[in-house]
């Protein structure tokens, strides 16, 4: 019994503005699957009194002092978008498309 | 849509309660995680490196001066400065950040449990502060498309990333209960007084109209002794006076649903400027669940002790204290100083006396005329096209008897109008107390020809009379003589 239907992968992907085929859907819900049963794996392991980690090394108070460095050129940074308008990213309108 | 309720009828029946989250972009000359610049005002997506678009491997590393700024913050609202700290992701989808997270605080803020007091109409109001944590601020969507940049309608949106990633304290105070009809006054009042301590620290210029300080107004009604109400929450509004319209319509608007037996709903609303009405806002995204979880790119903070008295023993007089020794110094009285700092006058009093005003003339200016002019056009008293210092030149030309009253309000219709500092103005209009006594004593003697009987009134002795002739004489000259000079002349020749 999967714990991710192909329709909840499809809404996701959306979200995320993803262009996924049909073949994508079942392959990524089968993927996820596995992701979220190890998880489930996981969860089965008693960590009561154990404090969550949420780095991998221990470090604490890594700080940088405010000066500035260079930003990318604009050009490097627009190449990463799928469209631009006006030395701006372009996306698709925002509001009332979830209908 | 239901009829309003008047203000006065919605808190006779209902008990408001204010929530108030605040949004302070730092003045940090980087952004919170990279070195990107901050200045305000480059092109577009210039100000922007791998850190702000989350490229792969781009590593994140905090602003010490951000964090500095925040712990001030935090200590001048009397919070707790926390032990241990650290960064989360808030996910969401939606294009103003590149990264679909933003990189804020969830359960470890960095400070927590503190409160400022307000004072409006004589009476001390706590606002207890929940807490201050720091962020991310978004990058900036114009909306292309449909009407004039609103989102609704819009038929794509241009993002430029430059803001994306500038540190964004957040504020957020406890419920406020018990306010009572004095909810919008308490909301403006614990507004202004956040922005005046957050300037005083030197970490913001907390400028609304230029969105540095941006405010959130939840609000819920209910009857008294039943339990809160459900409440709203309006988005952005971007002055103090916006602040006090928000609450004051939200109050009026809900109280007309519950009054109709119908219920309110936990929405977002926006407030807009033009009519001082709020309307039902979209959320981002139709999940609120944000799947926050502690940011791994980040190291976990822990403020030292140390540190965190560093940073008291140089935080700088605050605004409570400043005011108290503003009003020693000006020898106002408290009911007269609650006035100037009701009309958001302390900084512009002090600037004006420091340009050698007297405190008195200040105050008269600011608190008179020149808010009569801010309350007619709508517009906050520092918006005012009259600096400090030209108010000071006024009151030194009233001072050396070259303008009286009447002519240095003419004298600030030109200033406010464009055409110059007040000596100027007065140049150009011809605007000058007559000091020539050649021509004052003419315009006393025909007044004195015309008006026969009241010289003989004060020849008797009745010099309270000499009013008519001063009134006469003032027509005459058209209001440029000095009332007191005119009086003298008029007893000089009857008395």
């Amino acid at each position: 019994m999967s714990t991710i239907s192909r329709e909840e992968v499809a809404h996701l992907a959306r979200l995320a503005r993803l262009e996924v085929t049909d073949v994508e859907l079942d392959a990524f819900a089968g993927q996820l699957d596995v992701i979220l049963q190890s998880m489930k794996t996981l969860a089965e392991v008693d960590t009561d009194g154990v404090q969550p980690t949420s780095h991998a090394v221990p470090l604490v108070n890594v700080f940088r002092e405010d000066q500035p460095q260079p930003s990318l050129p604009r050009d490097a940074v627009l190449a990463g978008g799928p469209d631009t308008a006006e030395d701006r990213f372009r996306v698709p309108r925002i509001l009332d498309e979830e209908a | 849509m239901t009829k309003l309720n008047t203000f006065e009828q919605a808190v006779e029946t209902y008990e408001p309660v204010l929530g108030l989250e605040t949004h302070i972009e730092l003045d940090t000359h980087t952004k919170m995680f990279c070195g990107c610049s901050t200045v305000f005002g480059a092109e577009p997506n210039t100000q922007v490196c791998p850190v702000c678009l989350a490229l792969p491997g781009a590593l994140p590393v905090a602003n010490r001066a951000a964090i500095e700024a925040t712990i001030k913050i935090g200590l001048a609202l009397n919070c707790r400065i926390a032990e241990w700290t650290r960064f989360a992701r808030k996910n969401y989808f939606y294009p103003d950040m590149p990264k679909n997270f933003q990189t804020s605080q969830y359960e470890e803020p960095l400070c927590e449990d503190g409160y400022v007091e307000v004072v409006v109409d004589g009476q001390v109001h706590r606002v207890e502060i929940e807490r201050v944590h720091l962020e991310e601020d978004t990058g900036k969507t114009l909306h292309v498309g449909g009407s004039t940049g609103r989102i609704h309608g819009a038929t794509e949106s241009l993002v430029d990333y430059n803001r994306a990633g500038i540190p964004l304290v957040e504020i957020v105070t406890r419920p406020v209960p018990g306010t009572g009809a004095l909810a919008p006054e308490v909301a403006r009042a614990y507004t202004a007084e956040l922005r005046d301590i957050v300037r005083s620290l030197g970490v913001s210029d907390v400028r609304m109209e230029q969105g540095s300080l941006r405010c959130d107004v939840n609000l819920s009604l209910n009857k008294p002794g039943e339990e809160w109400g459900t409440r709203t929450e309006t988005k952005n509004v971007n002055s103090l006076r916006s602040v006090e319209r928000a609450v004051r319509y939200e109050v009026r608007r809900q109280s007309a649903l519950l009054d109709a037996g119908e219920r309110i709903f936990q929405e977002t609303r926006h407030f807009h400027e033009a009519t001082g009405e709020t309307s039902p806002g979209r959320s981002k995204e139709e999940a609120t669940d944000y799947r926050y979880f502690p940011e791994p790119d980040l190291a976990v903070m822990e403020p030292s002790r140390e540190w965190v008295e560093e940073l008291r023993a140089t935080l700088p007089e605050l605004p409570r204290k400043r005011r108290e020794r503003l009003q020693a110094a000006w020898s106002l009285g408290d009911k007269d100083m609650q006035s100037v700092v009701n009309a958001d006058a302390v900084d512009l009093i002090e600037a004006t006396v420091a340009a050698g005003a007297s405190p008195a003339g200040a105050v008269k200016w600011w608190l008179g005329e020149l808010s009569r002019r801010a309350n007619e056009s709508g517009e906050e008293l520092a918006a005012l096209a009259i600096t400090p210092a030209q108010v000071a030149e006024l009151q030194g030309m009233v001072d050396d008897g070259r303008l009286n009253d009447k002519l240095a309000r003419q004298v600030i219709d030109g200033v406010i109008a464009g055409e110059g500092s007040p000596a100027e103005v007065a140049a150009k209009r011809g605007l000058e107390v007559v000091s020539d006594t050649g021509a004052l004593e003419a315009a006393v003697d025909e007044a004195i020809a015309a008006n026969p009987a009241v010289a003989d009134k004060i020849r008797g002795g009745t010099h309270a009379a000499a009013g008519v002739l001063i009134g006469a004489v003032m027509k005459a000259t058209k209001g440029q003589a000095d009332a007191g000079t005119v009086r003298q002349i008029i007893l000089d020749k009857l008395g």
